[in-house]
């Protein structure tokens, strides 16, 4: 972002910045235990591992940043420095490398960093041991990538883009082949084919795509093709992707409960801007009445309703929940509300696995046999099946909150989130609005619990904790605050992609957190950002430039 | 000099009305003031009257509605869960299962607990206080001190130095543990909330959730998932007989003394030494205190330092007490040390202190007291259920905490 | 520009994506015909025989999985190989919970390369899953789930392809009663259970069964996993008098409860018993000296094999650290099980193309009679339950961590005391 100005034709300080902490990073990659973990899947078997992939980035990122830092100068320098930049940045990482197979050889390391066992010091060695010339595998490897990086940043903008997009579509495509449908990687033909036709593909694109859409533009029948493609096309893959299988199903029914619940808790965080820690409860209390009214274990009500039948109560029993919850909370702001609504979620989670309503509802045993959903013949037991009721009841919550939005009480809950007191100072009833926000919010997470319960057909306490209601929240602020697409996209980024990482179970979490992280940091909008958070952001980047006259703004594309 | 400073200020004036919304005529009484203030014939310091009087209108509105049927209907929620307390309490000590002792052991349980949560619980009032943020991430600062701490107490203890010089060995283990604790603080505010410190209230939450699972299976990636349990010091072990039959834990009685030392410590930092008056300027307002010349990046980043060594401190009189590391240590705390911050008012150092107690011995006592008479089973089950809704209680009755929010009137 | 280029790899990757989909399981036509009810599993000349493992390896509950995970590893390192096939172990978090155990089992029998399974971890995740397995017609063998009904005589027949060396809560809840009246001689005991199935079982049945010997259960407290101060709640105990608290929960909180017990007034001389979700060496770090006289119900450890102590080398060397809970050599087990009823009913080719019928592999498990596995001879019944049903009680006499060999003869720590 910022440009340093080169004065000396050659800076040393960039390179072994860039190369140290890159090696700090392969070192932490290699501690954590991840590329071990990693190494036992193949990207392409005998050539090249996931865990070997992952243990190249930070080269990469290394030589990156040092041969972009050097050419932005203001005088692009002579393209041997840009060699030498590579060069030194991934030797560099390579050496932190060495020190640790080094330290490695004289001190047992394995009593504190259980990860450092002699297959990992082999992996860094490529096999070659840590004894002898192996222990400079890594340096030897850090000069050899930095000096390719250097090579590609050489190339023409447009190839270089499309030659990246090759080589990392590689691995991306083996990940999810063998997440998606227990594929073991690619063979290097079908790599090199994926590496050529994607290369090539996105070359072709970016030199023929003006000339495509101005083809397109001008035929009256094109213009309407793509007009009708900008919706047909997501129907149709909404339609048709349970054909993938039932495994993808299964993760897109998890995406769609969480996609309800997103949708839910952004009328109260998005919209009505009230921080609300502790979404899950409403989600309990839909799944838990679904449960005690349709499980044929559950004896002392004397009522055995089916799925259909229970709904209604499920939901019902989740808005007046919401409306309880909100009247003690109504005098309260920010992070009051925060704490009081996460110890709202405790308290329901610790009273259904209490002893003391245990002869009700089940304590630590749960709520088993809950039936599923049934519509004439067609019974919602399979993970495709179930893919249409949740879709069906995304639409009609994504329908109610495009309706509400501009709707009067929308605008009302806006202007409660920009500055309550403004907002009752024009006449806007703080009660009713938020006690609105709070009961609308709880209706569509109950909603998605009663669906939670007839899908697993039992329920746990320990199904609803305190991650559920840090999961929801994180999915509408990644995928952009207030933004009805965005609770969509954002439930897709954070429940349906940690399935893919499945592959690396034991890090999953570790990675979500710093996915997160990378993503606050670099795009805080969100992935499908609400027009007017946009232009909030963009307002306050113009504004510190005003202030501090230093910040340099960029303007989102 | 002056005239500089309103300058810069006129725009946060137009801001401030912008979002007031107010009509024309009041913006450019606004432009009018700040081109006034370009002249020099306009003070800054009135600036944080115009705001005030805008906001005073709008409160005097409020206050007029005030007494609604929502206060009613709040109180009379507060009151209903007060008689139920109440109820509950009088049968417990009716039916008299309990002997004195056995209260008074509870209450002295709920203190030494009590102080652990207070010394957490600066952390996050300290950087609420400044930042306005909720730093999720201070329950792995608090754990990763006392995990640190670990590998130099076993390697003390293998080396018998901890059973020779106990103060000694224990104050290294303080030491190791409060700078692993700092660095980590300091570390997260440089990485993850510095670029965001512009950015909506919610960005830097998110953020720190993040950092908290990135940090967590960092160090079980790192060394592990299993349990560790911390070594034994002799001298620690056994009771210290205490007024009327009463025994106390040593180990309580340190944790004890050592955390009302720190309070103590932090107290006198924060109210007399000029870094800690800067703290207190920069939590009253950034810019302000900017303009005052103070370093703001450096009080922050000097806030979860001390915040952060804290944290680690409070991690090793946690493991005096209960022995053992992990991984997922720091999650339960630190939940529960931000319920103390809220509880006394968050932003409120004294307020933390009080929180942590009020909290700890709640906790011990309140499942007891109250849950027992109600005939409820296994009461301690629900023990965390009881400190919430003594939370929500408490904020209806006092919104901002038992000693208020020192900054009552920013909002949060 | 930007869009477009997203766009062209989403469809790139959709295209390439179907693509392998549909190329993945061809199918080739082979002169072996596949006569089993529910299908065959087909393993070409070189590719390994595959199994899954189906546990909780990330969350709070991690430490369970990554044990048991360990012991299955272990087991194939030792195995090597079946009728000249290399074994690979993939799998899937589970969870402790019923949707983790419902997505896993959703991806798993999604695969059908998959011979068995290896899980789960938790019954709450095992209820939600056996019916999935069972449908695609996978084998499952339990390393730990030990909730009754999960193999009672009454189970649902859709559990008919799950099985567990784990032992049932039954037999260990049982035996602890039994001990604490007939051989210690109390009249009276509280319980404490963690709100995990398997610890609140555990005390039902012990309560239940002391009960019914004539003894009177004076308090069942419950505390949180999570919980450090239990003294709070010890004090309650006290004040109830029990001559033995029970509590079958798990290392952490069990740890804690075992040192504050003797620190709360009135049950210094209290007995205290636990089972075997905190019988290992890193309980006695947790709990410190006052691990002394603390009792365990655990399987038999003279009936154990005796390759236990080679198999706990054997994980040192592999992981750097020691083993995490209690059910790895169950887990162990439950793997070496799985191989020889694999060697029982595959058919080879003459090309070494291997054919394992699925209903046949299930019924050889069942079949499984006098296995010589590390937690003792196992035997699986009609319902599924394979755990050799010896549950000793140990007692603790030394409660440094390195001391821990248990067994029966006087050096053992803890050593075997009843029956």
């Amino acid at each position: 972002m910022q440009a340093i100005k080169v004065k000396s034709r050659f800076n040393w300080l960039l390179p072994v910045k860039a190369g140290l902490l890159a090696g700090v990073i392969a070192l932490l990659l290699a501690l954590v235990g991840i590329v071990e973990i990693a190494n036992q899947r193949p990207v392409i078997p005998g050539v090249l591992s996931v865990g070997q992939t992952l243990l190249l980035l930070p080269f990469l990122w290394a030589g990156y940043r040092a041969v972009r830092q050097a050419g932005s100068g203001e005088e692009a320098p002579p393209r041997f420095w840009l060699f030498v930049n590579g060069a030194l940045a991934g030797l560099l990482t390579g050496a932190l490398l060495t020190a640790l197979l080094l330290v490695g050889k004289w001190i047992n390391l394995r009593t504190v960093f259980i990860n450092a066992s002699p297959e990992l010091y082999n992996l860094l060695t490529m096999g070659a041991g840590p004894a002898g010339v192996g222990i400079l595998v890594p340096m030897i490897a850090g000069l050899v990538l930095g000096v390719v990086v250097a090579a590609i940043s050489l190339l023409p903008e447009r190839m270089r883009g499309s030659v990246v997009l090759g080589l990392s579509l590689i691995p991306v495509l083996a990940i999810l082949s063998s997440a998606l449908f227990a594929g073991r990687g690619l063979s290097i033909g079908s790599a090199i084919a994926v590496f050529v036709a994607a290369t090539g593909g996105s070359y072709l694109w970016s030199i023929m795509q003006a000339r495509v859409k101005e083809r397109i533009n001008n035929h009256p029948a094109g213009q309407r093709a793509a007009q009708w493609s900008r919706w047909a096309l997501p129907v149709l893959i909404i339609a048709l992707l349970p054909l993938l299988g039932k495994y993808p199903s299964e993760v897109m029914d998890m995406v769609g409960l969480y996609a309800l619940m997103g949708l839910g808790l952004n009328i109260v965080v998005g919209f009505a801007g009230l921080l609300d820690l502790g979404y899950v409860a409403f989600f309990a209390i839909g799944a838990y009445v679904m449960g005690v009214l349709t499980s044929p274990e559950i004896g002392w009500t004397g009522i055995h309703l089916g799925f259909w039948g229970a709904l209604p109560f499920a939901v019902i029993t989740a808005t007046l929940a919401g409306i309880i919850l909100g009247i003690p909370v109504l005098g309260m702001r920010g992070d009051y509300l925060a704490i009081v609504t996460l110890g709202f979620g405790e308290i329901i989670r610790l009273v259904v696995l209490s002893d003391w309503l245990k002869p009700y509802i089940g304590g630590s045993n749960g709520i088993t046999r809950i039936p599923k959903a049934v519509i004439g013949p067609l019974e919602f037991g399979t993970p495709q099946t179930l893919y249409y009721l949740i879709v069906a009841g995304c639409l009609i919550v994504a329908f109610a909150s495009v309706r509400l939005k501009p709707s009067r009480l929308g605008r009302a809950w806006m202007a409660l989130r920009e500055d309550e007191d403004v907002a009752q100072a024009m006449g806007i009833n703080l009660v009713r609005t938020k006690l609105l926000a709070f009961a609308t919010g709880a209706t569509f997470a109950g909603l998605s619990g009663a669906i939670f319960a007839s899908k697993l057909t039992s329920i746990y306490p320990h199904s609803f904790n305190f991650m559920v209601s840090i999961n929801v929240l994180c999915l509408i602020i990644v995928g952009g605050m207030g933004s009805i697409p965005g609770a969509i996209v954002g439930s897709l980024a954070l429940v349906g992609l940690p399935e893919l990482l499945r592959e690396f179970t034991e890090y999953r979490l570790w990675v979500y957190g710093a996915a997160l992280v990378f993503m606050m940091l670099n795009r805080p909008e969100g992935l499908v950002p609400e027009a007017r958070r946009r232009l909030e952001l963009h307002e306050s980047e113009v504004e510190s430039l005003d202030e501090s006259g230093e910040k340099h703004v960029t303007v989102p594309g | 000099m002056e005239q500089g400073r309103a300058t810069m200020l006129a725009p946060a004036c137009s801001r401030l009305l912008a979002k007031f919304r107010l009509k024309p005529a009041r913006n450019l009484e606004c432009r009018s003031w700040a081109s006034a203030a370009q002249a020099g014939l306009a003070h800054s310091k009135t600036w944080p009257r115009y705001k005030d009087v805008y906001k005073g209108r709008i409160m005097l509105q409020r206050l007029t509605r005030r007494v609604s049927g929502t206060t009613v209907s709040m109180w009379l929620i507060g009151l209903v869960i007060l008689a139920v307390v109440a109820y509950g309490t009088y049968k417990t000590l009716a039916l008299g299962k309990y002997s004195l002792a056995n209260w008074t052991d509870l209450i002295i349980y709920g203190v030494a607990q009590g102080s652990v949560y207070a010394l957490i619980a600066l952390g996050y009032t300290l950087v609420y206080g400044i930042l306005r943020m909720i730093n999720f991430a201070h329950s792995e600062v608090f754990m990763s001190g006392p995990f640190i701490g670990y590998f130099v107490a076993t390697s003390l203890d293998q080396a018998g130095f901890l059973d020779r010089q106990p103060v000694i060995g224990l104050a290294i283990v303080l030491l190791v543990a409060m700078l692993t604790s700092l660095t980590i603080a300091v570390l997260l505010e440089r990485i993850a909330y510095r670029p965001l410190r512009r950015a909506p209230r919610l960005v830097p939450l998110i953020t720190a959730i993040g950092a908290s699972f990135f940090l967590q299976y960092t160090f079980r990636g790192l060394f592990g998932s299993g349990i560790k349990g911390y070594p034994e010091i002799e001298q620690l072990k056994g009771t210290w007989p205490l007024a009327g039959g009463v025994n106390i834990l040593k180990t309580q009685v340190v944790v004890i003394v050592a955390a009302v030392i720190m309070l103590a410590g932090l107290y006198y930092f924060v109210q007399r030494t000029k870094t800690g008056k800067a703290m207190q300027a920069v939590s009253e307002d950034k810019d302000i205190a900017a303009l005052m010349g103070i370093d703001v990046d450096h009080i922050i980043v000097v806030t979860f330092a001390v915040g952060g060594a804290l944290a680690g401190a409070a991690g090793v009189l946690y493991v005096l007490l209960f022995r053992q590391v992990h991984f997922f240590m720091g999650f339960i705390p630190g939940i529960k040390a931000f319920t103390a911050a809220v509880l006394g008012g968050i932003g409120n150092v004294v307020g933390a202190m009080l929180g942590g107690l009020v909290l700890g011995i709640a906790e011990s006592l309140f499942p007891n007291l109250v849950l027992d008479g109600l005939g409820i089973p296994a009461p301690y089950q629900l023990k965390d259920a009881l400190a919430f809704i003594l939370l929500v209680l408490i904020l209806i009755f006092r919104p901002t905490g038992i000693l208020g929010e020192r900054l009552a009137a920013k909002k949060a | 520009m930007k869009h477009h280029k997203v766009l062209s790899i989403v469809t790139l990757a959709i295209v390439v994506g179907l693509f392998m989909a549909g190329c993945a399981p061809a199918p080739a036509a082979k002169p072996f015909v596949c006569t089993d009810p529910v299908g065959c599993v087909d393993i070409g000349p070189k590719e390994p025989i595959r199994i899954a493992y189906m546990m909780v390896v990330a969350g709070p509950d991690a430490s369970l999985g990554t044990d048991t995970k360990r012991g299955a590893e272990i087991a194939i390192d030792d195995k090597k190989e079946i009728l000249g096939h290399a074994i690979e172990l993939i799998g899937e978090d589970s969870g402790c919970n019923a949707e983790g155990g419902q997505t896993a089992a959703q991806k798993l029998s999604a695969d059908p390369k998959i011979v068995a399974i290896n899980g789960t971890n938790c019954s709450s995740a095992a209820r939600a899953a056996i019916p999935i397995m069972c449908k695609a017609g996978i084998a499952m063998v339990s390393p730990s789930n030990t909730a009754p009904d999960l193999t009672a005589p009454d189970r649902p027949a859709e559990y008919w392809c799950y099985l567990r060396t784990a032992h049932n809560d039954l037999v260990q809840g049982k035996a602890m009663a039994k001990f604490a009246w007939e051989k210690l001689g109390v009249k009276t005991a509280a319980t404490v259970h963690d709100g995990s199935l398997y610890a609140d079982k555990l005390q039902q049945v012990f309560a239940d069964e002391f009960r019914r010997l004539g003894g009177t259960i004076t308090a069942q407290e419950a505390v949180a996993p999570t919980d450090t101060d239990m003294k709070p709640m010890l004090t309650r105990v006290a004040a109830t008098k029990p001559e033995l608290i029970y509590y079958p929960i798990f290392i952490a909180a069990g740890g804690q409860i075992t040192k504050q017990a003797k620190e709360v007034p009135g049950l210094e001389n209290t007995y205290l018993a636990g089972a075997d979700g905190m019988f290992s060496p890193d309980f006695l770090k947790a709990a410190g000296d006052a691990a002394k006289g603390m009792y365990h119900s655990s399987p038999d450890f003279s009936a154990f094999g005796a390759g236990y102590a080679e198999f706990l080398k054997k994980h040192e060397a592999k992981y750097g650290e020691k083993t995490l809970a209690p059910f790895h050599a169950h887990s162990y087990d439950a793997m070496m099980m799985i191989f020889a009823a694999i060697e029982k009913v595959a058919v080879k080719d003459a090309d070494g193309t291997l054919h394992i019928g699925r209903k046949a592999l299930a019924d050889a498990l069942f079949a499984t009679k006098d296995f010589k596995g590390l937690t003792g001879n196992l035997t699986c019944n009609e319902y599924g339950d394979c755990a050799d049903p010896k549950i000793a009680v140990y007692e603790t006499f030394n409660a440094d961590p390195a001391s821990w060999n248990p067994g029966a003869g006087p050096e053992n720590n803890p050593r075997k005391i009843w029956p």
